[in-house]
């Protein structure tokens, strides 16, 4: 049975929740920064806890295995040395005939080391957020990436945290091509509410010859992304909208469950 | 009104929802992410009063739509519908009865994102949804329903060891006491 003061909660909850729903979108997004500010002191302590973890663990592991480790880290530091030294090379090379050419001067990336602080608490949005905010000069719409490949983009910045839209959420949509004969080109969309590996590509058309195993990267379309990044590998594909497009599976080359720390790119 | 335990079952859902976006053990394990805000909101209608539930609704809900995508205050609703009405039929409830407090983190843990999806559909927004959310309600309503004694559990531990409870006087009177002997 419902008495007075239940009528009076009621009420109060439902006018609270209508205006805040109905708030400019730039209004709600400060509220949100400033009420997600009151975690502050926890990211610091949720972060000693990680870095405790980490250092028990090394201090579990024998010296030996450390040794070989630190071996095979040396090793991979000179090869990719040696193919920087080559790739500045042909960048110097590509910068002289695109001067020859009369072609626009292109800037190599710049990139911020960033770590994630926390994840999408709900199922049904694929979000992350970094340590990275607005005083380290992030702003809406940066690509983020791994050594492995395309992340997603900067959704929305605070002064100290960012929340970075990956890819597989409805709302972060990518220009991408196959890299095949006929580059054929298509959007990356949503993935599956449970598998994050795997995202949709569709508005391929419909005689596009996809094969598994297929590279697909950013294409440049769109102004949000540089070309080239990659995105990961054609799984399979069909035909859709009674054979007028193609649709594909993409397996995503960066591991989207395991991030840990992500590159930002600045422009 | 105990003020304590109001302070008690907000802090919980402070860190509660902290622990939901910086813990990710649950989600890597069973590949869904675990709400604790339904089994506090069952503890709070309960066995506090309606302030204590609005309370729990309005700041739970903020602060976990403030650490999510979703728009701004998207959960508060859903959270304050199920603690109402299950704070009305509190008293047909048997709230000290393990099983009932299961059954209702359950019926809590399923409704509250039912009711955010749908609220979230209605304010033109598309999350990610397909038949794998039936699954993951699934997994997030038996992770509510294992949460809701365990709340409960951890909230009368902590009224018995810091809340002040006055003693009962008893009708022992040492110089009544009849002694028996031979």
């Amino acid at each position: 049975m419902l008495r007075r003061p239940h009528y009076i909660a009621l009420g109060l909850v439902v006018l609270l929740t209508l205006i805040i729903l109905n708030l400019p979108s730039r209004t709600a997004a400060r509220f949100k920064l400033g009420i997600g500010s009151v975690f502050l002191p926890l990211f610091g302590l949720a972060s000693s806890a990680h870095q405790l973890a980490v250092a028990a663990g090394d201090t579990v592991m024998p010296r030996s295995e450390l040794l070989k480790q630190l071996e095979n880290v040396r090793q991979e530091n000179q090869q990719l040395r040696i193919q920087a030294m080559q790739t500045e090379g042909a960048f110097r090379e590509n910068t002289r005939l695109r001067q020859l050419l009369g072609w626009q001067h292109q800037t190599p990336w710049k990139l911020k080391l960033a770590k994630v602080v926390l994840r999408e608490p709900s199922n049904w949005w694929r979000t992350v957020q970094i340590d990275l905010g607005s005083r380290d000069g992030l702003q809406v719409n940066q690509p983020v990436l791994t050594a492995e490949g395309l992340v997603g983009r900067v959704s929305s910045v605070g002064l100290t945290r960012s929340q970075v839209l990956l890819l597989g959420d409805p709302d972060c949509r990518v220009s991408a091509q196959v890299e095949n004969e006929a580059h054929d080109s298509g959007i990356i969309g949503a993935s599956g509410p449970l598998n994050s590996e795997f995202v949709q590509m569709g508005y391929l058309s419909g005689n596009a010859s996809l094969k598994p195993g297929q590279s697909v990267r950013t294409s440049g379309n769109g102004g949000i992304y540089p070309p080239n990044i990659p995105i990961g590998t054609v799984v399979d594909s069909q035909t859709v909208e009674y054979g007028l497009a193609t649709a594909a599976r993409v397996k995503l080359a960066a591991n989207l469950n395991a991030l840990e720390e992500v590159w930002v790119m600045f422009r | 009104m105990n003020w304590l335990n109001t302070l008690f079952i907000l802090v919980t859902a402070f860190l509660a929802v902290f622990w939901e976006a910086a813990f990710n053990g649950v989600r890597h394990l069973i590949g869904t992410q675990i709400d604790l805000l339904p089994p506090l909101m069952v503890y709070a209608s309960l066995c506090t009063g309606i302030t204590t539930v609005a309370m729990l609704a309005i700041l739970g809900g903020l602060w976990f739509d403030c650490l999510s995508a979703n728009p701004l205050g998207v959960s508060v609703l859903p959270l304050f519908v199920i603690g109402l009405v299950i704070h009305i039929k509190r008293d047909l409830i048997l709230r000290n009865e393990a099983f009932a407090q299961l059954v209702l983190g359950l019926a809590a843990s399923a409704a509250a994102p039912v009711m955010t999806l749908l609220l979230v559909l209605t304010t033109h927004h598309t999350p990610l949804i397909g038949w794998g959310t039936l699954w993951q309600i699934s997994v997030m309503s038996v992770g509510g329903a294992i949460a809701t004694p365990l709340s409960f559990a951890l909230f009368g531990w902590l009224n018995r060891t810091l809340v002040h409870h006055r003693a009962t006087e008893t009708s022992f009177r040492a110089d009544r006491e009849i002694r028996r002997g031979r």
